[in-house]
């Protein structure tokens, strides 16, 4: 990646809320953040912690009950959350797409997967001929790795690893600026994954992509992505350059995070650490930050405010108290 | 056609014989427990007790249950039903003849509507959920469900011919133009486009509205809900959340990819329907004075006209189980994932 890094999309503020019968559920909560042009941004956090909604929310697909209730979406200089319905559909599939978790229910049962690509193509270029657009399709499908014959095929035909590059190929077909994979491989073996995520990272050099990397194997993570995104209860814990954040965590939840990925080389005699607690019910979060009834290092401020993102070295941002002045008041008190 | 297809086929034909034997029986049965006889429906208690018998011993009747019995299956299984017990005692085969071609010309527009309107408005609704459009197509599915066809029926008469006369009250076309009319099949629609007798067309035309309108009413409010829950739950499913985020615009995933997939369930239940689809053909015969299968059912099972009702019944029977033979031969064809 060159240095000179050029901004693809600046996400502000941005809070999603679902309204449940419990009442809101606050899954995304003043989120902020860059995504830059061409790299491969990896986002990691607990289960439930908010990153799918946050991957949905990027291109405005959060469904009732639920509503982005604060927030802007800059996305190569206009903001996504101006847009009519219109100009999301066009927005949708040809600047931003998405690779969605589960590949078994993620396509339609009763289309066939050239279907699929034509559809998904003619939407956005009615004036393609359909010829034209199996073309396309076919050359995009073979170069993921599958025959051209099985394009006839209904998704119920194909293997789970088919499946997901056939996810993936409509995920690139429209050639989008900005890729977001939602756990695109978690559910593979791990064989076909590691060689799934090396061809994104083929792909995003092919096509220079870029890439919002959204998993829970954080290893593997690691050795793809550029720049990686801690979440923890709807928030950013860390953000910061893959390399930097993994040798060196600051934030508590990303030491715990790291410690708790199994590792081959593991000591026998040493056992994975295991975060206590549980995360917070985001219906009722904690008052000040959302990890510190967690936090072994949390101070009382920790209980009382919360903290802001800062960018503590050019690039890192953390979310934590520890890496920030305390307010007067309450540092006296 | 593969083997298995194939196998698949005969075992739902094999499989429909015995709810066809079970529901003939039913009804053998019943008749005879019914209390009246055709003998005494007729003729009404005056005849002796020596003439009855003479008629009871003409038509069979005093042969032993369980031979009338098997005499019956056999006629069932030659479908040559023999002759009716009362009024003449025509050969069933030609009653049918003319009434069963009568039963489908009316059924046939209303399961079109039935269907094509259940299935659209429920989508319809599905997409308008918890607006105005939802509530009024779900109240309006309610009402005309549980309005009785022949009220509906009267009440359509009421208005539309009685009040606003624009629309023939009864019949299946008008008694001046039959001298000119001449049928082939008996299916009227169709001899009138063959013997290109456009009046006539247009007075069956006029005449097939109200009955096939309130017939395919009364069914519509099941097809609209079920189509609308279905829906609901398809369009909450990942592949439309998938093709929304590819684009696709939302009437084109509504109508096209949700309602593709929520019409495979709801065949199967057309298969279902269509019984009560033929109950309420019944009804509507009675309510319009259709010369159909269901006015001769009525009309004979007053008279206890056993070999007329029980034919009539294993007709009815035979179609309901045909039409689902026919439901499961289109679902494996509709559903790419059923394959045999
Ligand atoms: N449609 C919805 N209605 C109500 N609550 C929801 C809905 N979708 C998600 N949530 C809640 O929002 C929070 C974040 O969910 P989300 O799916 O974004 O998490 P995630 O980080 O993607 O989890 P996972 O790693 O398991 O995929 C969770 O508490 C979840 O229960
Ligand atoms: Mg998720």
């Amino acid at each position: 990646m060159s240095n000179q890094k050029e901004t693809l999309v600046q996400v502000r503020d941005l809070s999603v809320t679902y309204h449940t019968r419990l009442g809101p559920l606050s899954a995304v909560d003043h989120v902020s953040f860059d995504i830059y042009k061409g790299e491969i941004l990896g986002v990691v956090g607990e289960s439930g912690c908010g990153k799918s909604t946050m991957g949905k929310a990027l291109m405005r697909l959060i469904m009732p009950p639920g509503e982005i209730s604060s927030g802007h979406i800059i996305f190569d200089g206009e903001d996504v959350m101006q847009y009519d319905q219109k100009q999301l559909r066009d927005f949708r599939g040809r600047r931003i797409s998405m690779i969605f978790q589960d590949p078994m229910t993620s396509l339609n049962p009763v289309q066939r997967v050239d279907e699929h690509l034509i559809e998904a193509i003619q939407v956005h270029e009615p004036q393609t001929p359909v010829e034209a657009a199996l073309r396309r399709a076919r050359t995009l499908i073979e170069k993921l790795g599958i025959q051209k014959e099985r394009l006839r095929d209904y998704p119920h035909q194909l293997s789970g690893g088919m499946r997901q590059r056939v996810m993936i190929g409509l995920g690139l077909v429209l050639n989008a600026d900005l890729i977001v994979a939602d756990e695109a491989t978690t559910s593979l073996d791990v064989i076909v994954e590691a060689k799934l995520l090396d061809e994104f990272k083929k792909l995003r050099d092919e096509f220079n992509l870029t890439i919002l990397m959204i998993t829970h194997n954080i290893a593997l993570i690691a050795q793809i992505a550029d720049r990686i995104m801690v979440m923890y209860a709807g928030q950013v814990a860390e953000i910061g350059d893959v390399t930097e954040v993994f040798d060196h965590p600051r934030h508590p939840y990303t030491e715990g995070l790291l410690r708790s990925v199994p590792n081959i080389e593991l000591d026998e005699r040493e056992e994975l650490y295991k975060m206590g607690g549980e995360p917070p019910n985001l219906s009722r979060p904690p008052a000040g930050c959302r990890f510190h009834p967690r936090c072994a290092q949390a101070m009382p401020i920790c209980a009382q405010r919360e903290p802001e993102l800062t960018e503590i070295s050019p690039g890192r941002f953390v979310h934590c108290w520890l890496y920030q002045d305390h307010p007067q008041e309450v540092a006296h008190a | 056609m593969s083997a298995s297809f194939r196998n698949f086929i005969i075992t739902r034909i094999l499989l429909t014989i015995p709810m066809v034997l079970i529901l003939i029986t039913l009804v053998f049965f019943v008749m005879r427990v019914l209390p009246g006889d055709p003998i005494r429906s007729q003729l009404g208690p005056k005849v002796s007790e020596q003439q009855a018998n003479a008629i009871r011993e003409r038509l069979g009747l005093n042969r032993p249950l369980y031979i009338q019995y098997f005499d019956f299956l056999g006629d069932v299984l030659t479908l040559n039903f023999g002759n009716a017990m009362t009024q003449g005692e025509r050969p069933i085969k030609a009653e049918l003849g003319e009434r069963l071609p009568a039963t489908i010309e009316l059924t046939v527009p209303a399961m079109l509507l039935t269907v094509l309107f259940g299935i659209f408005s429920g989508a319809y609704a599905a997409h308008h959920r918890k607006k105005p459009s939802d509530y009024g197509l779900r109240m309006f599915s309610i009402i005309v469900y549980a309005i009785p066809v022949f009220f509906l029926g009267l009440l359509f008469q009421v208005l539309f011919s009685v009040r606003l006369p624009i629309l023939p009250l009864d019949g299946r076309m008008s008694p001046m133009l039959l001298s000119t009319f001449h049928p082939i099949t008996n299916f009227y629609v169709l001899d009138a486009i063959l013997t290109r007798n456009w009046p006539a067309l247009g007075s069956l035309l006029q005449h097939l509205i109200m009955p096939s309108v309130t017939l395919g009413l009364v069914l519509t409010g099941p097809f609209l809900r079920l189509t609308r829950v279905n829906m609901i739950e398809t369009l909450h499913e990942d592949f439309i959340t998938a093709g929304r985020a590819r684009g696709i615009p939302e009437k084109r995933l509504v109508y096209r990819h949700a309602l593709r997939n929520t019409f495979i369930p709801i065949l199967t239940f057309i298969g279902l329907q269509f019984a009560l689809l033929l109950a309420g053909a019944v009804l509507t015969e009675t309510t319009f004075s259709w010369p159909g299968m269901g006015r001769y059912l009525v009309t004979r099972i007053e008279l206890r006209d056993y070999n007329a009702v029980q034919s009539v019944i294993a007709v009815f029977a035979l179609f309901v189980g045909a039409i689902s033979v026919l439901v499961d031969i289109l679902y494996a064809f509709i559903d790419p994932r059923v394959r045999y």
